[in-house]
């Protein structure tokens, strides 16, 4: 059974976003990039399920710019076996969005006939938490959204997915193939050690364009301004609470 | 307070990362930019610094039995870790001990030794207490003694809030932030400019009162706390920046600037500070340049001797000497800046300061390396010096036993290399202007190392947060370190062929009596040798010292790398400097302080002045 597993790359969780001057989008020119840290875990999970015998082989897929290429190498650094870069300049005016996403996934899917999508439940920078669902909906295969924990049965064709869900831990059985996107606490990602560096050098990453897919990745939302959050006013450092009670009273209004 | 306001302090390098967004979930994940935790790191003394606020309550050493920390020479700041965890731990440990000179302190005052159970304290920590004998100090009767007349003096200088005699505020400025040293001192002072730094020494001076500069007061060697009663002169309330050259990245501005604040400010202007340490929240640049504080950016940006340009420095009798030119290049004569730069306030107030920051880069990788012996990590340093040249920005050291310790006693932390144990780790970072390049140079020469045996395993971290756990070993081995128990430290310089041997030859002398452990800026030559046990133990102390300085010297090492001498190893300077080097010291110092009001009892033995 083949796993394939999609990554994003994103501005690194560490990093301070800022806007752009001309406000048109986040600025991303010299900002550290890396591997969405949910698509990490999701790499992780099909590499410990590859361990585990349930699979044969992990295909990492990303849609972007030239320079994504990187997060496919470290997700092949990490242990994956091959990769799909489906290469796509981003337009910041016009994003691209979950459902050209879950169309490329799609295709993708179609073509290397996996047993199992894994996929990061959101990227930490549209937050849209949709591409996971649509590629389910849009395959019609069965989904498991949010997982803590995934046990494969090779033999049944099922996985059984547990998710976290408001009340407590809800368990799913999927008959596979399945999509399921990750949730933060199914696993701990590996580091790419130098060995696996090294040889993920040699392993295979395959370019394609959405066109040779037959995709149409045209989006239909334009971004219009991309604003910064207010900032925070400044506090004021009060002498009594005589005054902070009058500050209350008069002036918050909440006495 | 210390603790809070270094873990707010924000570094790039978030600690252990990963663990608080796994713990925190999506809410952590969706809050960019949250504050990260501070960076805790083992340099970096300070002594200059602002009174209020800026540490751990220092209420509690009265009820509580003391400790020895004869030899815990380099309590570092790592020690403040990046948890609250670390922060409670903290308090708990430092509030116990009740100020003392242990290196002054004959041994034979070492009175009773008394186990202390703390109810919420599982693990025992034992604690000592000294017999009243314990300051061999004593204050020097030429002082004068502070009268009503010297505070209305200063009252007419300074105004009434510059003078401060409420009990509780001077309390604070009267002790370290560790609580290990501790003065008696009746007057605050808080000068808001040059002027006013100048008049009250004039002052000072002519009355011969002793008088200690007080930064941040992050030190580690009691250098900016009183010894008894001398006047505390705070330069906290000179904050201001002077001016900013944005093409050739000058700053110049007051003494009292917190670090941080001036990081903040010139990483807006796409500059950074020359010097990084763990105190960057409470440490102010005066104390930083009066300590030579060393810190994470040394091996890439050298010592504050190059760094800082000019200087305003107040002398004993109130005279300013003006050398704040802000020039790259000036041989006009003798460069008297660097008499200043780590004397530790003994020769001269610093009010004003000129340094030169470097350009900030926005590539940064780190790698964190195993190696089978200590042979390959000078090989790899070596290496790394003409593989990574332009771009390497530190390389640390660290011996099994760290790791083990940190992977044991530190949250949240797991072992990037966990599947065989190797003697030796290495964490190298790079800093560079191009992600891609620098990345490929770095991995191109780990490959290479891996090649020629060099590095037995390694990793490469892939975003920030990997970065940072491996930051986190590193900062966190001095957390871990006080979690076993006692701990006795050593902040020590050694050529780096032989900076091992040490760690080795007190590994044989003490046995089983104690865990010895090796780390430090390998880069830098810098060792810091930790030994620690379940509890302090004459026995142990006997083992180390004077071993540890006796052995430092026999190889020509420094006994303080970048901690500074203080009150704690003033009278051990003889370790490292010939008598005729520490008698032109006292020399240069009865010149410039021919009354030696300035930082008494520190830094020169007594006996050489």
């Amino acid at each position: 059974m083949k796993i394939l597993v999609a990554v994003k790359r994103v501005v690194d969780y560490a990093v301070k976003v800022r806007v752009r001057p001309d406000r048109t989008a986040v600025d991303t020119a010299s900002v550290k990039m890396s591997m969405n840290p949910f698509c990490e875990i999701a790499v992780e999970e099909a590499l410990r399920l590859r361990e585990a015998g349930a699979s044969a082989e992990v295909i990492a897929a990303t849609v972007g710019p030239a320079q994504a290429a990187d997060t496919l190498r470290t997700a092949l650094a990490m242990g994956a076996d091959r990769a799909v870069h489906v290469l796509h300049d981003p337009d910041p005016a016009r994003p691209l969005l979950p459902l050209a996403v879950a169309k490329v996934l799609r295709a993708l899917a179609l073509q290397e006939n996996p047993g199992l999508v894994i996929l990061g439940k959101q990227a930490i920078d549209d937050d849209c938490n949709q591409t996971g669902q649509m590629l389910a909906a849009l395959l019609n295969w069965p989904q498991g959204t949010f997982a803590s924990k995934v046990i494969i049965d090779k033999d049944k064709q099922k996985a059984t997915v547990e998710r976290e869900v408001d009340g407590g831990t809800e368990t799913i059985c999927l008959d596979l193939p399945a999509v399921i996107t990750t949730d933060l606490r199914l696993n701990q990602p590996r580091y790419a050690t130098l060995p696996n560096i090294m040889k993920a050098k040699s392993k295979v990453i395959t370019k394609v364009t959405p066109a040779d897919l037959n995709v149409d990745i045209r989006s239909d939302m334009e971004v219009v301004q991309v604003d910064e959050p207010p900032k925070r006013k400044a506090g004021v450092i009060l002498s009594s609470v005589h005054e902070l009670l009058d500050k209350l009273k008069n002036e918050a209004r909440v006495l | 307070m210390a603790i809070l306001s270094l873990l707010s302090s924000s570094r790039t390098r978030l600690s252990g990362l990963r663990e608080p967004l796994r713990q925190a979930g999506l809410s952590a994940l969706l809050t960019r930019g949250a504050p990260p935790h501070a960076r805790a790191a083992d340099h970096g003394s300070t002594e200059f610094s602002s009174p209020g606020g800026h540490r751990p309550p220092p209420l509690h050493w009265a009820s509580v039995g003391s400790r020895t920390i004869s030899s815990d020479v380099g309590m570092s700041l790592t020690q403040y870790g990046s948890t609250n965890h670390a922060l409670t731990l903290h308090k708990r440990f430092y509030q116990t001990l009740r100020p003392q000179h242990p290196y002054c302190g004959p041994r034979a005052s070492i009175a009773t030794i008394e186990a202390h159970h703390s109810v919420n304290d599982p693990s025992e920590v034992q604690r000592r207490t000294f017999g009243s004998a314990a300051k061999s100090i004593q204050r020097n009767p030429a002082y004068s003694v502070l009268n009503s007349e010297d505070v209305s003096y200063f009252k007419s200088i300074l105004g009434d809030n510059g003078v401060i005699q409420d009990k509780d505020r001077v309390a604070v400025a009267n002790v370290d932030w560790m609580g290990k040293y501790k003065g008696a001192s009746q007057l605050l002072l808080l000068p808001k400019s040059t002027n006013e730094v100048s008049k009250v020494l004039a002052y000072c001076d002519s009355r011969r009162l002793a008088v200690v500069p007080q930064g941040g007061n992050t030190g580690l060697v009691g250098g900016s706390v009183p010894v008894h009663d001398e006047v505390i002169v705070n330069l906290g309330g000179m904050d201001k920046i002077i001016s900013f050259d944005n093409v050739n990245g000058i700053l110049t501005c007051e003494a009292g600037c917190v670090l941080e604040n001036l990081s903040t400010f010139v990483e807006n202007e796409g500059f950074i500070m020359p010097l990084d340490l763990g105190a960057k929240g409470s440490c102010q640049i005066g104390g930083n340049i009066s300590t030579n504080a060393g810190g994470l950016r040394f091996i890439r940006y050298g010592s504050l001797h190059g760094n800082v340009l000019g200087l305003e420095v107040v002398l004993a009798n109130g005279t300013v000497l003006d050398m704040l030119t802000t020039l790259r290049k000036d041989n006009t004569g003798y460069d008297l800046k660097h008499l200043f730069v780590g004397s530790e306030g003994s020769l001269g107030i610093v009010t004003k300061v000129s340094i030169l920051t470097p350009a900030k880069l926005p590539s940064t990788n780190v790698a964190f390396l195993s190696c089978n012996d200590y042979m390959s990590c000078q090989k790899l340093l070596l290496a790394a010096r003409r593989g990574l040249g332009e771009i390497i920005s530190a390389f640390e050291f660290m011996d099994r036993q760290c790791i083990d310790l940190a992977m044991a006693h530190l949250e949240g932390v797991h072992n990037p290399l966990p599947f065989s144990p190797y003697k030796f780790y290495v964490l190298i970072e790079t800093t560079g202007s191009d992600e891609s390049y620098d990345k490929a140079k770095l991995e191109a020469f780990l490959l290479r190392s891996m090649e020629d045996g060099l590095v037995a395993d390694g990793v490469i971290a892939q975003d920030i947060s990997q970065a940072s756990n491996f930051w986190r070993i590193r900062e966190g081995i001095s957390e871990a370190s006080v979690k076993v128990g006692a701990v006795y430290k050593y902040d020590l310089s050694i050529p780096v062929e032989k900076l091992y041997d040490i760690v080795e030859e007190m590994r044989s002398r003490l046995g089983d009596m104690a865990e010895v452990l090796g780390y430090g800026h390998l880069g830098d030559g810098n060792l810091h040798l930790n030994i620690l046990s379940s509890k302090y133990s004459d026995n142990i102390l006997a083992q180390i010292e004077p071993f540890v300085y006796e052995w430092t010297a026999g190889h020509r090492g420094s006994i303080s790398a970048e901690h500074g001498l203080g009150q704690m190893k003033a009278e051990k300077i003889h370790y490292s400097k010939s008598p005729e080097a520490v008698q032109l010291m006292a020399s240069i110092k009865k010149l410039v302080d021919p009354n030696s009001i300035l930082n008494p009892y520190k830094v020169l033995p007594q006996s050489a002045l």
